[in-house]
């Protein structure tokens, strides 16, 4: 079988640039080797209930009409109404330090007139980082390095301020450990406090299942449970792919939104261990489920980000499986669905805890059972000294952790945002392998499918 | 094709391109990027769209024939004479 391109992976990236192909009649297979799609961005029903792994918000988010950001390329792009993706915008969100709250919403002005009243004389310095953000062009790699901490401080003179603007932004998108780069930075912040958050009802499913309908009737084709053992490569380029039980497909090019260190693992040219470092931050993630709905007990926030010093720490836990000083506090109860489109059927809190890979990944089974209760308890108590007390409410719960982040990714450590180097361009050490998805540079959903969508027409299209 | 049949099919592109923009005003020898707003991988899909219901080829350095309706039109009068 021979194609014009093959994809690995049928996460939104995959996808994504799996339809841009099949629209303009190439011969295009998108193998994943989950027996579902999703990658990161994935779901799971349990005990008749439905989950989200991934997903707390959509980012990007710009209201209906808009001409510009991602959001509306990607629109464009894949020929998809707004209305298609059913987003409801968030109710609005917190950063919440001790004895400092900011609030946020998907108007700018709010965080505004929050930081003039925390933080008196820095409102001119935050307009200078608007400034300063207005002109920065994403699609230019050139400036994209650099210590966002540093950028931050020579506007920002009030060090508790920094910490609580990056705070949201190392969560929701940074791969590297401390600091993160300055082009990730201007990204996050665009896609976070400029544009916002917003969710569809039914979660992620819909809009992956509105991606692999499109991909499917545009004669796109999609294979589960195919896993690829390796790249096939001969001199300087790669011809095709050995999946998991044995067969082999070739192609003209290969798109791999396994991420940078993984693609290379696959390349039999590459024998050693390349040097590319892998990610190190992942997460568990404590789902409860209520039996009222979070506003009606006093939590009626979106997401809330809390931190409980006045350093924000954004690495691996050093001496244990989690480090609960910070965590992210999802409800999606907390979007403003349209009335005509129902409410979920029950109250859901997602929290999300740093955790160590490795030693998530050395425990026994019946231990990992064990821990993933108690660092349930551990995140819960930390989570409940920055939001009204729950506990009481709960009637389920789940938790999931890096070793399930790693079973849906294969990120190497369970890495959720990939590897800290990115490569914009996507390209690789073959002249026809490409990489899109997390670690071509952009996160999110919306980020991950425009990832899928440039790196198809820039190394797909345009030639041939 | 006649010149208003390949104006017609452009504005049918542009239609599926953007949707929300609306041409009925568009003024023929005007830049379109003055009157809509069409980014450079939105002029790509331009030329795919040609490519995919026409086979029609425009090569990278043509791409600045299609500033406007009016170039457009008769850049691809040649090309589309005979569909």
């Amino acid at each position: 079988m021979h194609y014009d391109t093959i994809i690995i992976g049928a996460g939104m990236s995959g996808l994504a640039a799996g339809i841009r192909l099949a629209h303009f009649d190439r011969r295009v297979c998108i193998l994943e080797k989950h027996w579902t799609i999703g990658g990161l961005n994935s779901f799971y029903r349990m005990h008749g209930r439905d989950f989200d792994v991934g997903l707390h918000a959509v980012t990007n988010y710009t209201p209906k009409g808009a001409k510009h950001g991602p959001l509306s390329r990607l629109l464009r792009q894949l020929r998809i109404r707004w209305e298609e993706l059913e987003l409801a915008p968030q109710a609005g969100s917190v950063i919440a330090f001790p004895d400092v709250r900011l609030r946020f919403s998907n108007d700018i002005e709010l965080l505004r007139s929050e930081i003039e009243r925390e933080f008196p004389d820095q409102g001119d310095n935050f307009q200078r980082l608007l400034d300063e953000l207005a002109d920065y062009d994403d699609l230019d790699a050139s400036n994209f390095n650099g210590s966002a901490r540093q950028f931050l401080s020579n506007i920002i003179d009030e060090p508790l301020l920094v910490e609580m603007l990056l705070c949201p932004l190392m969560w929701y998108g940074n791969a590297r450990e401390h600091d993160m780069d300055v082009g990730q930075f201007f990204i996050m912040f665009r896609s976070i406090f400029l544009e916002g958050f917003a969710r569809p009802l039914k979660g992620v499913r819909l809009i992956l299942k509105l991606l692999v309908r499109r991909y499917r009737a545009l004669g796109g084709e999609l294979r589960l449970r195919s896993g690829v053992r390796r790249i096939l490569v001969d001199g300087r380029r790669a011809v095709g792919v050995e999946l998991e039980d044995g067969q082999q497909l070739f192609a003209d090019r290969i798109l791999s939104s396994a991420g940078m260190v993984e693609t290379l693992k696959l390349c039999d040219d590459l024998a050693e261990e390349q040097p590319a470092v892998a990610g190190q931050m992942s997460f568990i993630e404590s789902i409860s489920v209520l039996d009222c709905l979070p506003r009606e007990i006093g939590l009626p926030e979106t997401i809330v980000f809390y931190n409980d010093s006045e350093s924000f720490h954004w690495q691996r836990p050093v001496d244990s499986l989690c480090d609960t000083r910070t965590g992210v506090l999802c409800s999606p109860n907390n979007y403003l669905y349209p009335e005509e489109s129902g409410t979920l059927p029950e109250g859901i809190v997602r929290l999300t805890t740093i955790a160590d890979f490795d030693r998530w990944a050395n425990l026994p089974e019946a231990e990992y059972v064990r821990q993933k209760m108690w660092w349930y308890d551990r995140a819960i108590a930390s989570a409940v000294r920055f939001v009204p007390d729950f506990r009481g409410h709960v009637v389920a719960t789940d938790v999931f952790t890096p070793k399930t982040i790693r079973r849906f990714t294969s990120h190497v450590n369970g890495a959720v945002y990939g590897a800290p180097d990115k490569q914009l361009d996507g390209t690789t050490h073959l002249e026809n392998l490409f990489l899109c998805g997390t670690d071509q540079g952009f996160v999110g959903i919306v980020g991950a499918i425009v990832s899928g969508i440039s790196m198809a027409n820039m190394h797909c299209l345009r030639q041939a | 094709m006649t010149p208003a049949e390949i104006r017609q099919e452009i504005i049918d592109i542009l239609t599926d391109i953007a949707p929300d923009e609306d041409l009925s005003n568009l003024e023929d020898d005007k830049p379109f990027r003055e009157q809509i707003d069409l980014d450079s991988m939105d002029f790509l899909d331009i030329v795919m769209e040609l490519r995919k219901r026409h086979r029609i080829q425009i090569p990278e350095e043509d791409y600045g024939e299609l500033a406007s309706m009016a170039s457009t039109v008769k850049y691809l009068e040649p090309k589309m004479a005979n569909l």
